[in-house]
């Protein structure tokens, strides 16, 4: 059984709805870093689905650097959450408020 | 898959072609990562943690080295004319190495001010220098960029390094807060710019600029609802990295928060790689849509003029203020890339290029007043600096003046090319906007030099100036930042000096102190009372501030050769 393509990039663009949303909305800052994975693999999905229907290999090549890039993000990511997480005890957003104006 | 069947693959594929590299179209990208790559080596190579000297050493050769190879290119494309490498995946032409120019010259910079950071913060050794390198190499390859992947792969290299660059004075808690703020906004605009390119391709089957802009050319896509989704994704990613309003939300904090050298590396560097790219994709490969885009560039340009100008007025930390002055700056960039033409382009690639000297040498200025700790941005911090220190005031109103736009400095060229373009275009309301916006601008800037020519108060009596003025040869006074400044090279930094009022005493002391102050630099803490008064300048930091200065009132008197490079590099653009 096939699925069109379509049914695949409605799905993407509801998963990066949700990072998106849930980016903005969630306070915990490892929630966040998974709402931004979330849109990152929304758009990979996009990028097989238009491979797929494009007949074109290149966009199946592109997950592989996005899929790079979203890893070398978390690892420096988690790296300044433990940073901060060190010298204040908490990993909420709303507690960063030293700068404003 | 078994052995067998993937052998059969590969005997049945007649070759795999490696696609052919110049490597001289890669030169400073190379040069730079390589640079990188070896103060690693080195630092894990002695035993005790390498000193900051000789981090400072390599990272200036590296930069020079990028600078150099992209001077060489210059000449080379200018000799043999603009192409395309490794496999349509890089453009070597005008613009790519203007941008590689400019972010060479913005690390040289930011290492000669960073190397007197990192000895007052002593904040660990030469990891600044190695983000800062990995980030520029991949500013460069924004610029050189010709596929949309290749573009989102500079903006990561470019954009981790500036997070982790973000955070890097662990001792400030501000520096922290800041890094993760601009980590979650620039990882949420990458991942926004990753689901453009995926429309992007979707809508016109490659992701290669070339290619994009020859399928625009033959279809009519007029009514494309993905590819203009996708046009509009990528806008908002840019518009994040080049903080244009309303994507800007973040860049107050961080410039606040940020190491003050990496507050102006991120200013040049993010902001020149940004706009390579956004220049490349939309003027180049969009085109044939700029009637979609250009509606929404112009409202991003009149936005960021306006809120950057007026909410810059009611800062009072300097940095804030450079930072909504920053998103004002962009306002006037973004006026070239609304206009979508040579002009226009040629415009905001002079805007970049001489912002970066501006901006550099501003925050090396508020580097060396912010003292031990990179607190001391308030305003009044700089009440009374010129009674103290003239020519480091002088030096800072020249460069704020300059950001304001006053003639005689390359700023106003800057301005005045812009809104030359967007007129050209027919955008008169934005050229109108632009100029009022600009008088807003000037506000502020004047704001600044005044606190620093005004009297500093009670504590503004000239008695007690003799002991720093002594002092000086060791902690670098007064007469250490006229010593240093000399050897800049700077032309304008006499006359400056002379203009301070205290021109007499400054200019006998500076040849003496001029050797004192390079080999003792900041070491001897100053004692209090002369650090209540006046901060010491490292010679590397008088150098790069001289340098900015020297360049951005030299060019903005003879302004040909600057403007001729930008023109030049419109015109070899592929």
């Amino acid at each position: 059984m096939t699925i069109a393509g379509g049914w695949y990039l409605g799905l993407a663009a509801v998963l990066f709805a949700i990072g998106a949303l849930g980016l903005l909305v969630r306070r915990n800052i490892l929630v966040m870093f998974m709402c931004v994975e979330l849109m990152l693999n929304a758009a990979n999905l996009t990028f097989v689905t238009f491979a797929r229907m494009l007949s074109d290999i290149g966009g199946q090549v592109l997950v592989f650097f996005v899929l790079v890039v979203a890893a070398a993000e978390v690892v420096v990511g988690l790296g300044i959450v433990v940073a901060i997480f060190r010298r204040r005890n908490s990993a909420v957003a709303d507690d960063l408020h030293l700068m404003k104006g | 898959m078994s052995p067998s069947l993937l052998l059969g693959v590969a005997a049945a594929t007649p070759r795999f072609r490696t696609p052919h590299i110049d490597y001289l179209s890669i030169l400073p990208i190379l040069i730079m990562m390589g640079g990188a790559v070896a103060i690693v080596v080195v630092s894990s190579l002695v035993r005790r943690q390498l000193r900051t000297g000789v981090g400072t050493l390599l990272a200036i050769v590296t930069s020079l080295a990028a600078l150099g190879a992209s001077l060489t290119q210059w000449a080379d494309v200018a000799d043999h004319g603009a192409k395309v490498t490794i496999a349509g995946a890089v453009a070597y032409d005008g613009f790519s190495v203007f941008i590689q120019v400019t972010v060479s010259i913005a690390m040289l910079l930011t290492v000669l001010v960073g190397d007197g950071y990192l000895r007052r913060e002593d904040v660990g050794g030469p990891e600044l220098y190695v983000l800062a390198l990995l980030s520029a190499s991949g500013a460069m390859v924004m610029g050189s960029a010709n596929d949309l992947i290749v573009i989102f792969l500079g903006l990561e290299i470019m954009s981790i390094a500036l997070y982790v660059l973000a955070a890097f004075n662990h001792r400030r808690t501000e520096s922290g807060e800041a890094a993760l703020k601009y980590f979650i906004l620039g990882s949420f605009s990458s991942a926004i710019f990753v689901y453009g390119i995926a429309l992007v391709y979707g809508a016109t089957g490659s992701t290669n600029l070339p290619e994009i802009a020859d399928y625009l050319s033959k279809n009519v896509v007029a009514s494309n609802g993905v590819l203009l989704a996708g046009l509009a994704l990528l806008l908002v990613g840019f518009g994040f990295k080049i903080a244009a309003v309303p994507f800007h939300m973040w860049s107050p904090d961080v410039y606040q928060g940020a190491p003050s050298p990496v507050t102006g590396f991120m200013a040049a560097v993010a902001k020149a790689g940004a706009f390579a790219a956004l220049l490349r994709v939309f003027v180049s490969s969009f085109g044939a849509e700029r009637a979609d885009w250009q509606p929404i560039v112009w409202a991003l340009a009149i936005l960021s003029l306006v809120v950057g100008a007026v909410l810059a007025l009611s800062q009072r930390d300097v940095k804030r203020m450079l930072a909504y002055s920053s998103i004002n700056q962009a306002g006037f960039i973004l006026l070239g890339v609304q206009a979508a033409d040579g002009r226009g382009v040629a415009a905001s690639l002079y805007y970049v290029f001489v912002y970066t000297f501006m901006i550099i040498g501003t925050f090396a200025v508020v580097t060396v007043l912010a003292r031990t700790g990179d607190r001391g941005h308030d305003l009044s911090e700089y009440r009374g600096l010129a009674k103290r220190q003239p020519l480091l005031a002088g030096a800072l109103a020249i460069l704020l003046l300059a950001q304001a736009g006053v003639p005689f400095t390359t700023g106003f060229l800057a301005k005045f090319q812009v809104v030359a373009a967007a007129v050209d275009a027919h955008s008169y309301a934005l050229a109108a906007v632009a100029m009022a916006s600009g008088a807003i601008a000037a506000f502020f800037y004047l704001r600044v030099a005044i606190a620093m020519y005004s009297p500093a108060g009670a504590s503004g009596d000239d008695a007690s100036h003799e002991p720093a003025g002594a002092a000086g040869a060791g902690v670098g006074g007064e007469a250490g930042s006229a010593g240093s400044g000399s050897p800049a090279g700077s032309g304008m930094a006499d006359p400056v000096g002379a203009a301070g009022g205290r021109g007499g005493a400054v200019g006998v002391a500076a040849p003496g102190v001029a050797m004192l102050s390079l080999q003792v630099l900041t070491d001897e803490a100053p004692s209090p009372e002369v650090a209540g008064r006046t901060v010491p300048v490292p010679a590397l930091a008088a150098t790069a501030l001289g340098l900015a200065v020297a360049f951005t009132v030299v060019f903005g008197i003879v302004p040909a050769p600057i403007v001729d490079f930008a023109h030049r590099a419109t015109l070899l653009f592929l």
